[in-house]
């Protein structure tokens, strides 16, 4: 059996009177990114300061690999601590020093990089999260969403093992929060690393975590995986998680997965009592990583906001759109067989152009790709085979390039 | 209650304060001690002890001046007036610059201090414990302490002496302003007798008092910003303006007791 990166067993905290955790147990693994969720006020931000040690449990233990922590000595837990990371719920940025003197903090004090190294990183960090231009300006300067992604990008900077996010999109429009979560996705792929998150942000987080933890008075009511949360019965929890849940995704504008698949189970009923046909196409956009990478995560998600609007323009007002994921969106197409979803796709590959999705080139060689699939939907076929045989070679017909 | 409780009591009450009292006083010595000896911790922050050095000392040096002139102005005259009816108005020199090189010179100084940069000191410091910018520090395993204590510490270890000899200085200049320019004493003996009158001891006692202070002013007010978040009340502008206040007037208490204490055993 895995040992938890991190373990919390039975850890109790009150302050005062008021209980906050009440022997919560918590497991979270290496190399998987874990969002706590749970009601506003609950004790999620408490739940994370056990981790890093800003606070320490009344009762119970947090273990790291096994090893508690009130039982290592202090050079093991400076040990510790320089793989964690910590982005505040409040960013905690200093407010005496620019952005970037911000930023470069973590470097210039525990690292043995010389200065030009270290400016570097933090330009490439400060133009990975949009923030160019803003160097030399103070924090109270700053808007609430600037400050967030400072405070996101001095996080980051370390290359951590472990990271904790508190809260890091409360606060900022679509764009830059799809940003943000694409960066967390893709740094966690690219690094490896252990992000822990606390957020509101239902479904967008599910996306990007392969565990959900769901903390309720004072202890961990549930944990596993986005899809074991979103099947579980358990009525509290359902109505929490879809009370969060937004009618539309706020970047595309397309309802979000869950509603999607409700919406994929109506039609499979009317499939099921009238023989209607109906059509699933899903396009995966290819290149979102090398955009990000090339250019910024902004700008990948402001091509995926565009291509999503372009698509719908596109679509009959009764086909439904929905995002699948971080860079995967399907189409439900009612009354459509599977002649007729190989024409809509290629339609589209002929129709969306360059100008559709963007006015600019982020840079030399830009283009955006996109593979389209189609599949007629058969009677008792849930959507998971669906889509791979719209994803198969016979399917993906369309692979588009636009630019 | 049993009767007797009704004698316990009070006394076990004063127990208690002494004991937070006690504990309270070898908390600030802790916190001093591990600031101090940070500041040698390799690398050493030099950059950051320049600048405290401009914040506390250079940028207190336009009011140490004007005090001090003042300082010395009123001794003259005062002096003037109580020797001129000995008879002894020539001793002006040195009752003036053994006052102010003794006593005046550091305790004025560390008190416009305390009021120019020991109250910026508590606020700032306190200011970052309230906005988590010292927890941030700690996650950053960067030490807090001598990230922000030790450069504070090793500037006002370096700047109270400057600004007391400072002060001392300009104090004589100004008791000669008034004792020679105003009142008429030949400024060859306000002088001779400034020089006669000083010993090395005299110097070295100033000294001492200053660093002394130094070391007051800056851990009291550093310590008082960097628990404003353990006080009572301690929370947002309220615990900051409790901090600074608690910072300047126990400073200011302070050095005034440790004056004393020290010129008792100086003398």
């Amino acid at each position: 059996m895995t040992v938890p990166l991190i373990e919390f067993q039975k850890v109790s905290k009150q302050f005062g009177e008021q209980v906050i955790l009440k022997e919560a147990d918590l497991c979270i693994y290496q190399g998987e990114v874990t969002t706590i969720i749970g009601k506003s006020g609950v004790g999620k931000s408490v739940l994370l300061k056990h981790i890093i040690g800003l606070m320490v449990p009344d009762a119970g233990e947090v273990l790291f690999n096994g090893q508690p922590l009130s039982s290592m000595n202090r050079e093991q837990r400076r040990e510790l601590k320089r793989k964690f990371s910590y982005m505040f719920q409040g960013t905690a940025l200093f407010d005496s020093m620019t952005v970037l003197e911000n930023i470069a903090l973590p470097l210039r004090e525990r690292s043995s990089l010389r200065d030009g190294d270290i400016l570097q990183r933090v330009s490439k960090m400060m133009e990975n999260l949009d923030l160019e231009g803003i160097e030399d300006k103070y924090p109270s300067q700053l808007s609430g969403g600037m400050k967030k992604r400072v405070a996101l990008a001095r996080a980051l900077i370390t290359e951590p093992e472990t990271v904790l996010f508190d809260e890091p999109t409360t606060g900022l429009d679509p764009i830059r929060k799809n940003a943000v979560h694409s960066m967390i996705s893709d740094y966690q792929k690219r690094f490896g690393f252990t992000g822990i998150v606390v957020s509101h942000e239902i479904p967008d987080v599910f996306y990007i975590s392969q565990r959900i933890a769901m903390l309720d008075q004072g202890q961990i009511i549930f944990q596993g995986s986005p899809e074991e949360i979103q099947a579980v019965s358990d009525s509290s929890i359902q109505e929490f998680v879809q009370g969060l849940e937004a009618g539309h995704d706020m970047l595309t504008g397309m309802i979000p997965q869950t509603q999607g698949e409700r919406r994929f189970y109506e039609e499979m009923a009317r499939l099921q009592r009238y023989q209607t046909a109906f059509s699933v196409l899903l396009f995966s956009l290819e290149n979102l990583d090398e955009i990000n990478e090339a250019a910024n995560h902004a700008t990948g998600q402001r091509l995926l906001q565009d291509f999503s609007r372009a698509l719908q323009e596109r679509l009959r007002t009764s086909d439904v759109c929905c995002r699948y994921g971080l860079n995967k969106i399907i189409a439900l197409l009612p009354n459509t067989n599977e002649h007729r979803a190989r024409l809509t796709c290629e339609k589209l590959a002929r129709e969306v152009h360059l100008a559709d999705v963007t006015e600019v080139r982020p840079y030399p060689g830009f283009h955006f790709q996109v593979s389209a699939g189609f599949a007629e939907a058969q009677r008792n076929n849930p959507l998971e085979d669906i889509l791979i045989r719209a994803e198969s070679k016979r399917n993906a017909v369309c692979e588009f390039r636009i630019g | 209650m049993p009767s007797h409780q009704w004698v316990i009591s009070p006394v076990a009450g004063l127990g208690r304060k002494a004991i937070l009292m006690v504990q309270g006083l070898g908390r600030v010595t802790l916190f001093f001690i591990k600031g101090f000896v940070l500041i040698f911790a390799i690398p050493v922050q030099v950059s950051k002890i320049v600048h405290q050095v401009y914040f506390i000392g250079m940028k207190s040096v336009f009011v140490i001046c004007l005090t001090a002139a003042f300082t010395g102005m009123v001794l003259g005259l005062q002096g003037y007036y109580t020797l001129v009816k000995f008879g002894s108005e020539g001793l002006l020199g040195a009752a003036v610059a053994l006052s102010l090189i003794r006593e005046l010179g550091p305790v004025m100084t560390a008190i416009m201090i305390i009021g120019r940069a020991g109250s910026a000191l508590a606020a700032e410091i306190g200011i970052m414990r309230i906005s988590e910018e010292i927890d941030a520090l700690e996650t950053m395993d960067i030490d807090s302490i001598r990230f922000l204590v030790s450069p504070r510490i090793a500037a006002a270890l370096i700047s109270f002496p400057l600004l007391t000899a400072l002060f001392d200085v300009i104090g004589i200049f100004g008791g000669y302003l008034t004792g020679s320019c105003l009142l008429g004493i030949n400024p060859g003996i306000y002088f001779s007798r400034v020089e006669s009158s000083i010993a090395m001891g005299d110097i070295m006692g100033g000294g001492i008092k200053s660093i002394a202070f130094a070391v007051v002013v800056v851990t009291i007010c550093c310590f008082q910003g960097y628990f404003t978040h353990t006080r009572k009340h301690g929370f947002g502008a309220k615990g900051v303006s409790l901090s600074t206040t608690s910072a300047v007037v126990l400073s200011c208490v302070l050095i005034l007791v440790v004056d004393y204490v020290l010129t008792s055993f100086l003398l």
